[in-house]
């Protein structure tokens, strides 16, 4: 299993950089997202975007519907994709320690 | 407002090094200078898919769970894994006689070769259906077959090795099993089932795709592809039914779980989870509010599409099995399913002698035309566009078709419904009735002949993006043919994969041309009981040109 070490974190990825257990997660990892995507400055709404899928995904074991995401941190969709690059699935759950979706989807 | 099609970026970034489609459609079809037995697999990314993982594999008991990479030299393969492949066919050629007939039967006549949507759109020789099935052939006449043992190579058999290993592995991954090749063939062989065998024989060795296990080990020990948990099912679809009540100003509240409840609802989980499949999830449980239909969604069977389909048969049966178990102890009458694909073919060519009969059910009648759909009497499994189609022939139900005017719309035969199930008149039926700008794309293209989106058999992944671009070519071709000639600007289609692969395929082949479901354009003109005035279709989009009220609405 490959894995990213930044910071003087040792963190297990899957092939797509998406960390491997929630529970590995912490703040450095933001960081580490951080530059890969290319985004330039963390501000607090992505703090709050994290910080929703995050709390939804302990609840539920699966990152919200877009639309559900978009409603409770009241962003449109297209204000995630400015502060998410690679949009709310690729970008905002890699940064917040979620696994990617698979299926029909 | 959220927009209906992703922005541009999205392509860039599930696939950095994509090449433009410019250079895509350069398609190379000149063939190598080698021989096909001598010419080597070459892997590149960006076709093929990540390795299944162990915790997947082992969560359904199959063989060899380990972690995997397809990019290192060892595979970590059982010491005996020719045995175990050999054997794995030999028991498979004795238990599937059409498998024998397969094996036996090609002429080499090439009439399948250029019908393969992924030859067209990668011009690799092996893309071929003849040759992806020799694949396996060349094997099989090696070690079944007099001429094969004594003849070898002059005979087209080749002995089994780590590399032909590999190589099968590479193009049977490679094939979205739509069949479309078999239509063509004048024996009938059928590659799509022959994929099927080899994926089943890699299997044995624990030679999965991560899109493809990942879903399955989900969808049996959760309920559905995507792990979704009970409650977060039940807050997403009351969710859709709370954007319901806004556009429409009717409260909806479906049940989950409810014994005695005569209809048990099954769709693909990407009709509750992502867009564009939402919407048509919304047109669902609009449609069946207006009716007063006494259904119910389940959250054990909470998943149509059979990604077990994709791995083997047992693991088809055992996803399958979930259904007609949830159906059996909610004492429902019978099962009416959603516009999935997948769903339909392992429903309507296996459940009969997979899980079936399952006499505790009934042959589905309508409730509300008392139509009787004989044809569903061994599954008891009625498609809801038959469902639909038969209410709509009844005249129970009322649209306002100007609702979907500023639509002009073509219709992609989702693979497994209409070549594996022979679904091809209710969708078109609905769709005239409910939409008045209908343009069918090239006849060779549409009905038994569709081309695949692509993405089919569960390679619609984000690293083998170039793969599912040039294997949905075909289709955009003719999606593009009639945009550009009609002003096409929408793609209806009813499989939940085409509704998450078509988005993409669309931005990358032929930019704005948006991707529906079918009871998403039923639910925009459908007139309900109760209703507010209308002023936004269902995915909250202001509706242009729309009069007050709905004078001139017409009574179907």
């Amino acid at each position: 299993m490959p894995t990213v070490e930044f910071e003087g974190n040792t963190y297990n990825v899957d092939e797509d950089g998406f960390i491997d257990d929630f529970t590995n997660w912490n703040e450095d990892w933001m960081r580490h997202v951080k530059t890969t995507e290319g985004i330039e400055e963390l501000t607090d709404e992505h703090y709050k975007v994290v910080k929703v899928l995050q709390e939804y995904y302990k609840k539920n074991g699966i990152a919200p519907m877009v639309r559900i995401l978009s409603k409770v941190t009241g962003y449109k969709l297209k204000y995630i994709y400015e502060l998410y690059p690679s949009g709310p699935g690729k970008g905002a759950c890699k940064m917040a320690g979620l696994p990617k979706p698979t299926g029909c989807v | 407002m959220i927009p209906s099609r992703l922005p541009q970026e999205r392509i860039k970034t599930v696939a950095d090094n994509l090449p433009k489609p410019e250079e895509l459609s350069q398609i190379d079809l000149s063939m190598p200078d080698t021989g096909w037995m001598d010419t080597p697999a070459i892997f590149r990314k960006g076709i093929y898919c990540h390795a299944a993982r162990a915790r997947d594999i082992e969560a359904l008991g199959m063989p060899n769970p380990r972690d995997w990479r397809v990019e290192d030299d060892d595979w970590k393969l059982p010491h005996n894994w020719q045995d175990v492949i050999m054997d794995g066919l030999r028991e498979r050629l004795e238990k599937f006689r059409s498998l024998r007939i397969f094996m036996d039967t090609c002429v080499r006549c090439g009439a399948c070769a250029d019908k393969c949507h992924f030859f067209i759109g990668s011009g690799d020789p092996k893309n071929m259906p003849v040759l992806r099935a020799e694949l396996l052939r060349s094997v099989y006449r090696h070690n079944f077959t007099r001429a094969g043992k004594i003849m070898g190579k002059m005979v087209g058999a080749r002995g089994l090795s780590e590399t032909v290993l590999k190589e099968w592995w590479y193009y049977f991954f490679q094939c979205t099993e739509c069949r479309r090749c078999s239509l063509f063939c004048p024996y009938g062989i059928d590659t799509a089932e022959i994929t099927i065998i080899a994926r089943e024989l890699l299997n044995l060795l624990g030679l999965n795709i991560d899109w493809i296990s990942s879903p399955v080990a989900k969808c049996h020990h959760v309920g559905n592809h995507i792990g979704m948990e009970p409650q977060a099912m039940k807050e997403s679809i009351d969710f859709l039914c709370n954007d319901i009540e806004e556009i429409t100003g009717i409260e909806i509240k479906p049940s989950f779980n409810r014994k005695g409840a005569e209809i048990l609802f099954v769709t693909s989980s990407g009709d509750y989870y992502s867009e564009p499949g939402i919407f048509t999830c919304m047109g669902y449980l609009m449609l069946f509010h207006q009716l007063g239909l006494d259904y119910t969604w389940s959250t054990y069977a909470a998943e149509g599409g059979n990604f077990g389909y994709f791995t083997s048969h047992e693991a088809a049966k055992l996803l399958n099995a979930k259904i007609y178990a949830e159906a059996k102890r909610l004492g429902v009458k019978y099962i009416l399913g959603g516009e999935c694909g997948h769903m339909w073919r392992v429903l309507n060519q296996y459940m009969d002698t997979m899980n079936g009969p399952p006499d505790f059910l009934e042959t589905p009648v309508s409730p509300v035309t008392g139509t009787r759909f004989e044809n569903a009497t061994s599954t008891k499994a009625v498609h809801i566009c038959e469902f639909t189609a038969d209410l709509i022939k009844k005249t129970k139900l009322k649209f306002d078709t100007k609702r979907n005017d500023h639509i002009k719309l073509t219709y992609h035969d989702s693979c497994n419904v209409a070549r594996g199930m022979g679904m091809l008149e209710e969708p078109r039926y609905i769709i005239k009735k409910v939409c008045n700008n209908f343009y069918e794309m090239p006849e060779e293209t549409i009905r038994e002949r569709t081309f695949c989106c692509g993405s089919g058999a569960g390679l619609h992944a984000g690293e083998d993006m170039e793969l599912r671009m040039r294997g949905g070519f075909a289709r955009a071709n003719a999606v593009r043919h009639v945009r550009d000639k009609h002003g096409v600007n929408m793609l209806a289609c009813i499989c939940a994969i085409d509704r998450a692969a078509f988005p993409t395929l669309m931005e990358y082949w032929a930019p704005e041309v948006g991707v529906t479901g079918i009871h998403e354009l039923l639910a925009n003109a459908m007139i309900m009981d109760g209703q507010k005035e209308r002023t936004q279709d269902i995915r909250g989009e202001d509706l242009p040109n729309l009069e007050p009220e709905d004078k001139g609405a017409n009574n179907v």
